[in-house]
Parts: C-alpha cells; sequence; structure tokens
C-alpha cells in the first residue's frame, strides 16, 4: 500500500502520457487542443510546458491529415499519439484508421505495421446533441487489424493507454470523458502486452454476469452494489479490450451465474452487447441459461439536445438495477 | 497575392473610424443596423442566460461579428440554399428568422426552429432559407456545394451559401469542395468570416498566412477580402459575388475578416486560454465596433442621431426580451420525439 498513491482517471492517464514521454523519445502527441485546458480535461495539463511544443502539438482543425500523418509516423519507427476530444470530430480522419493502419500488416504480409495509438474521446449530455455525443466503440471492434482499448478504471486508463503506445499494432484507444472524476490509488506503472490483455473480473457474484466496459463498467458496478442489496450477488467483467474479443473469462462467468446482462454506452443494433450476448450463446447451451440474455443500451436514436429527452436517453442505474431484479427474479426464463 | 494579406484589416489598432458611407440611404442603412442591433442583442440575452444557467447547452456566440450575416444576407433570397456551422444566431437572424424561435430553440422547447432537438449548433428554418447548421466544423461546406448545384440543374437563380470560419479552411473537405464547385459550376458562395482564432488557437498558430482567400485563388474562384466590420463593403462584395453567381459564373468566395469578442463558447472572454488573444487585442477590437461606426458615421452624416440609434435599441430589446420570456415558457417536446423523428415514413413522391 506504501506504493500506492491517490489519482483520478484523468491524472492517471496524464500519468501514462508523461511515463512514455519521458521514457519513449519515439512518443510524440498530436491533436487538437492539446495547449487548452478545455479539450481533454485533465489527462494531459501542461505537457506541452514539460515535454516541449515538438513532442506535444497542438494542430489546426485538420483531423484527416493529422491521423494519417500519425499513421505515417508510426510506420517511420515513431510512436505516435493522435488525439480526437471527441470520437466524433475524428470521423474525417476514418480512411487512415480502417482502410490504412488497420490492413497495413495483412497487406504487406506482416512485414510492417504502423504503431500508432489513435485516442478518440466519449463525451456525452450536456445537451450539446447528436454531433458530439457519440460512442462509436462498435464500430471499430468491427474492423480486424485494429486493436481497441476501452479502459473503465483508474489503473487501466494508465496502463492500458502505455500498452497501446508500446504495442506494434494500431490502437484505438476510447476514453469516456464521463469517467475524468474517478478516484483511485494506483499502483507503480506496469508495462503490459497488450495482445495478452482481457476482460477482467471486477467483482465476484453468483446470481447474474454484468458486462460492461468503459463508463457502462462503472454502471455495472454500481448496479451491482445496489444489487447486493436486494440481495442479488453479481458479477462484473469488464470487457477492456473489444477487438481482439476474448469471451473465454465470460462464457465462464456466466456458466456459473446462469444470467448474462450486457451494458453498453453504444447503440443497440450492430452493437458491442449484441455480440457479446452472441458470443456467448454460441458457447453456452440454452439449458445452462436460467433466463435469456438482457441487453440495457442506448436506444436507436441521436443523441437529442433537449434536457427532457437527454432524461430518457441515457440509461440510468434505477433502470439497470430493475432490469437485472427482473433477471434474477425466479421464473423469470 | 502575399504582399495583399488582410494586414490592415487583421490589425485591431486600425479602422476604428465611423464606416464610408459611399453616398447610401437611410432606406439602406436603417435595416442594416437593425439586423445588427437585434442579433447583438439577441446574443446579449443569450450569454446573460448561460451565464445564469437558464440554458443548458453551449452557446457560440458571434457578438462582434454582425456585420458579415447582415452584409451578406442584404443580397439573398428566401429561396436561396444557406448552410451554417456552430456559430450560425446572427445567420439565421439576418435572413430574418423568428428570434422567439431561435430562443426556443436553444432552450430546447418544442417551439424552436428545430423543434427542440437541435439546441443552439443545429439550427434549421428553411422557410427563410436556411438549410441547416451543424458543429462538425466543415461539415456543411460540401451540402452547400450539392445543394447550390441542384438549383442549377433545376434551372432556378437562386444560389448556395456556405458560412465558414477561418478554422473551417483548414480541413480537406473544404478544399474538395471549392474543387468541385468549380468544375460543377456551382453557383455557390464561400463566405469565410475570418475571425482570427479557431477555438483557442490564434490563425498564425495554425496557418502560413492569415489569408484565407488564397484557397479560392487555387481553385480559380474569384474572391474579395473586406472588412467584416463593415457592413456596407460585405454588402457590394456580396452584390458582386451573388450576381456573378446567379448569372451563372459558378461559385465565388468572401472573405471577411472580423473578430469575436466573446471567446470560443459561452459567455466568457477567454482571454486566459486564449492562444496569442489579450485584453488589449479584445479591447482594440471592440473599439471596431460594426454597429458603433456605422451608429457614428449616420450620425455625422446627418442621417441618424444618438438619441435615434438608442431609440432603435431600446426598442429591439424590449421586442427580444418579450420573445425571451415567451419561449422560457413554451413546452418541451414529447418524450415520444425521440423516437419517431429518427427517421420519416412514407416515400418521397417519384
Ligand atoms: C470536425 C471538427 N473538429 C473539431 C471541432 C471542434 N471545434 C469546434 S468549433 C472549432 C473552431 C472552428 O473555428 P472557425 O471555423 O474559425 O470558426 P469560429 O469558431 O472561429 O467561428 C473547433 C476546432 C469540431 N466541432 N468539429
Amino acid at each position: 500500500m506504501s506504493q500506492m498513491t491517490s489519482y483520478s482517471y484523468g491524472t492517471a492517464m496524464r500519468a501514462a502520457f508523461e511515463y512514455l514521454l519521458e521514457n519513449y523519445p519515439e512518443v510524440f502527441i498530436i491533436g487538437q487542443g492539446l495547449w487548452s485546458p478545455w479539450y481533454v480535461g485533465n489527462t494531459m495539463t501542461e505537457l506541452e510546458k514539460k515535454f516541449g511544443k515538438e513532442r506535444v502539438i497542438d494542430t489546426p482543425v485538420s483531423e484527416l491529415a493529422c491521423t494519417g500523418a500519425a499513421v505515417g509516423a508510426g510506420l517511420s519507427g515513431m510512436k505516435p499519439i493522435v488525439v480526437h476530444p471527441r470520437l466524433d470530430f475524428m470521423l474525417y480522419g476514418l480512411d487512415a484508421v480502417v482502410n490504412q493502419a488497420a490492413k497495413w500488416s495483412h497487406m504487406f504480409g506482416g512485414q510492417a505495421s504502423p504503431n500508432v495509438t489513435i485516442r478518440g474521446i466519449i463525451n456525452r449530455g450536456g445537451e450539446q446533441g447528436a454531433q458530439h455525443s457519440q460512442a462509436l466503440h462498435a464500430w471499430f471492434a468491427h474492423i480486424p487489424g485494429l486493436r481497441v482499448v476501452t479502459p473503465a478504471t483508474v489503473a487501466d486508463a494508465r496502463d492500458l493507454m502505455i500498452a497501446s503506445v508500446l504495442s506494434p499494432s494500431p490502437v484505438m484507444f476510447i476514453d469516456d470523458r464521463w469517467l475524468y472524476d474517478l478516484e483511485d490509488e494506483l499502483p507503480p506503472v506496469q508495462e503490459l502486452d497488450l495482445a495478452t490483455i482481457g476482460p477482467a473480473r471486477l467483482r465476484q457474484g453468483d446470481d447474474v454476469t454484468l458486462i460492461g466496459s468503459g463508463y457502462s463498467t462503472q454502471l455495472a458496478l454500481e448496479a451491482a452494489d445496489a444489487l447486493a442489496d436486494r440481495g442479488i450477488s453479481a458479477d462484473v467483467v469488464d470487457l477492456r479490450v473489444l477487438n481482439p474479443f476474448h469471451p473465454t473469462e465470460i462464457v465462464a462467468s456466466v456458466r456459473r451465474t446462469g444470467r448474462l446482462m450486457v451494458l453498453d454506452g453504444g447503440w443497440r443494433t450492430c452493437g458491442m452487447a449484441g455480440e457479446v450476448i452472441a458470443s456467448v450463446t454460441e458457447r453456452v447451451a440454452p439449458a445452462e441459461f436460467k433466463a435469456s440474455p438482457v441487453r440495457v443500451t442506448l436506444p436507436d436514436a441521436p443523441a437529442p439536445t433537449s434536457r427532457v429527452l437527454e432524461a430518457i436517453y441515457y440509461p440510468r442505474l434505477e433502470d439497470i438495477v430493475a432490469a437485472a431484479s427482473i433477471l434474477c427474479a425466479p421464473g423469470s426464463a | 497575392m502575399e504582399g495583399q494579406l488582410p494586414g490592415v484589416l487583421a490589425d485591431p489598432t486600425q479602422l476604428h473610424e465611423p464606416i464610408d458611407l459611399r453616398g447610401t440611404t437611410l432606406e439602406v442603412l436603417e435595416p442594416l443596423t437593425r439586423g445588427m442591433v437585434t442579433i447583438r442583442i439577441a446574443e446579449r440575452i443569450l450569454a446573460k442566460a448561460r451565464e445564469d444557467g437558464l440554458i443548458g447547452g453551449p452557446v457560440h456566440l458571434g457578438v462582434g461579428q454582425e456585420g458579415v450575416a447582415v452584409g451578406v444576407s442584404a443580397l439573398l433570397r428566401k429561396t436561396d440554399r444557406i448552410f451554417g456551422a456552430h456559430r450560425s444566431h446572427s445567420h439565421v437572424l439576418a435572413l430574418g428568422s423568428s428570434p422567439r424561435k431561435l430562443f426556443a430553440e436553444i432552450l430546447g422547447k418544442d417551439t424552436g426552429l428545430s423543434r427542440g432537438m437541435g439546441g443552439s449548433m443545429h439550427l434549421w428554418d428553411e422557410p427563410n432559407g436556411f438549410m441547416g447548421s451543424v458543429p462538425i466544423v466543415a461539415g456543411t461546406v460540401p451540402l452547400a456545394v450539392g445543394a447550390a448545384h441542384a438549383e442549377r440543374m433545376k434551372g432556378t437563380d437562386n444560389i448556395g451559401v456556405s458560412y465558414l470560419g477561418d478554422g473551417a479552411c483548414e480541413e480537406g473537405a473544404v478544399h474538395e469542395s471549392m474543387n468541385l464547385a468549380r468544375m460543377l459550376n456551382a453557383p455557390v458562395i464561400f463566405v469565410v468570416e475570418n475571425n482570427l482564432f479557431s477555438s483557442h488557437m490564434f490563425i498564425d498558430l495554425r496557418q502560413p498566412s492569415n489569408m484565407t482567400a488564397r484557397f479560392a485563388e487555387a481553385h480559380r474562384i474569384p474572391f474579395e477580402i473586406v472588412d467584416g466590420n463593415d457592413v456596407l463593403a460585405v454588402k457590394e462584395a456580396s452584390e458582386r459575388l451573388v450576381a456573378a453567381a446567379r448569372r451563372g459564373d459558378g461559385p465565388g468566395f468572401l472573405e471577411a475578416v472580423t473578430y469575436r469578442w466573446y471567446g470560443h463558447v459561452d459567455f466568457r472572454e477567454d482571454i486566459d486560454v486564449g492562444v496569442a488573444r489579450s485584453a488589449k487585442d479584445v479591447a482594440n477590437w471592440r473599439a471596431r465596433d460594426p454597429i458603433g461606426r456605422l451608429a457614428r458615421a449616420m450620425a455625422a452624416a446627418g442621417f441618424w442621431s444618438e438619441s435615434d440609434q438608442q431609440a432603435l435599441e431600446g426598442e429591439v430589446r424590449l421586442a427580444l426580451e418579450s420573445d425571451w420570456e415567451e419561449a422560457l415558457g413554451d413546452p418541451y417536446p414529447e418524450e415520444s420525439a425521440l423516437m419517431d423523428r429518427v427517421y420519416s415514413a412514407g416515400r418521397t413522391r417519384g
């Protein structure tokens, strides 16, 4: 315990950048708003002052060029991190991510790979609407060749960022502003091999398996607390890496609990929750389920701005707890 | 062209004197003044309401930039196709949109321009020619080209207008759009409100020149560069560009150099977070007020006294304050709107 220091998710991420810039001269960070206190919360504060404006670069409004340039720099021996303050804005840069970075290793016989980290931030709510609120992680998880990382805990915010930047593959690192104030103790840095990272069980329980990623994992943990008060014990598994997706841990959990509930901050249709349920039902026989799997997602609608509609758009803890209670009620299959 | 950089136009210590009225009449000047004053006061109301927490979402204010939309809109018809971006309150109000509906939209009310679904950054008022504004920087620029091309295909002499910023000019979409517009001969005017900033960053930190009209030259699009705080200069340049587009000469490009008094978003001045934005610059630009410079010129020419100006401002303020009060009392959308408005039903007429 003595080595642990308390951090927030945001400052832990900043610690990752600091560690990388200090220890790896090939690391540089490029993106919009890196010299501004607005864009990236407390995750990059004053890094340009410490490491210089050549290694922490604030850019023109040019997502396509910056993403493509980062991919190119990654092919030339650097370890660039390109930052998109909102996932919505990086859609101009998709060709560089989907057609170029993700395919490069395969197209060229595994002989070259851009070790670029593309950081896209999810930011929702605040009456900002359809083009400032999108959680598009499932989209990226659909692309072979692209590792997709969605840290949910303070330690993962730091260590999975470090692992992403040290990974030779292109990585889409998706963090969520709704997590930035989350606090926890932070053990010393671990340089993990991203290729070996799979889902992690954050809580043990026997009655139901709750699955989440990113902010949804925190909702799952809160739901587990609320369910415990009702005498329901939940197993909480955090996906951590959405692609490549390894369901083993989840399958083992569902075999034990017989009940599966997936929480996802993305849309329902063709989303990550559907993928998790499919992956489990392919491996777990119907007879092993005590009830049909359930998913809690956004409705299939763009984010509204009006506060009355925002209030019904994002899944709320009480809805999740209510749905989980029904799932766990005897005879609910 | 490098020799003609905005220079004096971008220098906040210059151009503080009353604007040159160039022999215009009160009939021309009164609506221009009224238009600018309406935008100014409406945005002041919004700034205050945002500060007081009555508005939940962000508002990108254009106080100080009123001369651009008002000067351009003087040439536009309700059948033209106008697109905006995140800072578009001035664009809709200058086209004659109802301030009450704008306020209602920003409050997320069902009576708003976008029926409460969009807020400040997503405005729509097609009956007045406004096809939509969105906050994805440069997102609507190609749309304006397509809408203008459609008008040409239909054989009308309506034009498209794309409002964008100096920051937006950094997006590839803008360059593709200009090239395409030129090749299609689309009657679209790209109106760059060059306020020298993209959120926190000054243009010198983002571009090798502070003049965006250089991109128009690259695509062989006729361009004009004007003092955006001189509403008559904006109007005259627009007259030439709009006439050419209606005539079938294809696209045009207007660069209006201006400045926003508030910061990037909401009511703060952002002197603390602006990279190269100083209190002194803001004060100098306030002295280059597009409304004040016109009012002083009108007074000097004997069109208008200071008390006439004050009377106008008082009248506009009263009307806008009552619009604001009404909008506050308006209903929110029904919950069913969340799903009902995702798709349009039925089929279009074949
Ligand atoms: C594609 C995209 N990238 C980045 C942003 C963030 N952003 C919003 S407004 C803005 C500045 C745009 O500057 P400019 O076009 O000059 O317009 P101004 O704000 O000065 O009116 C930026 C970078 C965005 N909304 N969309």
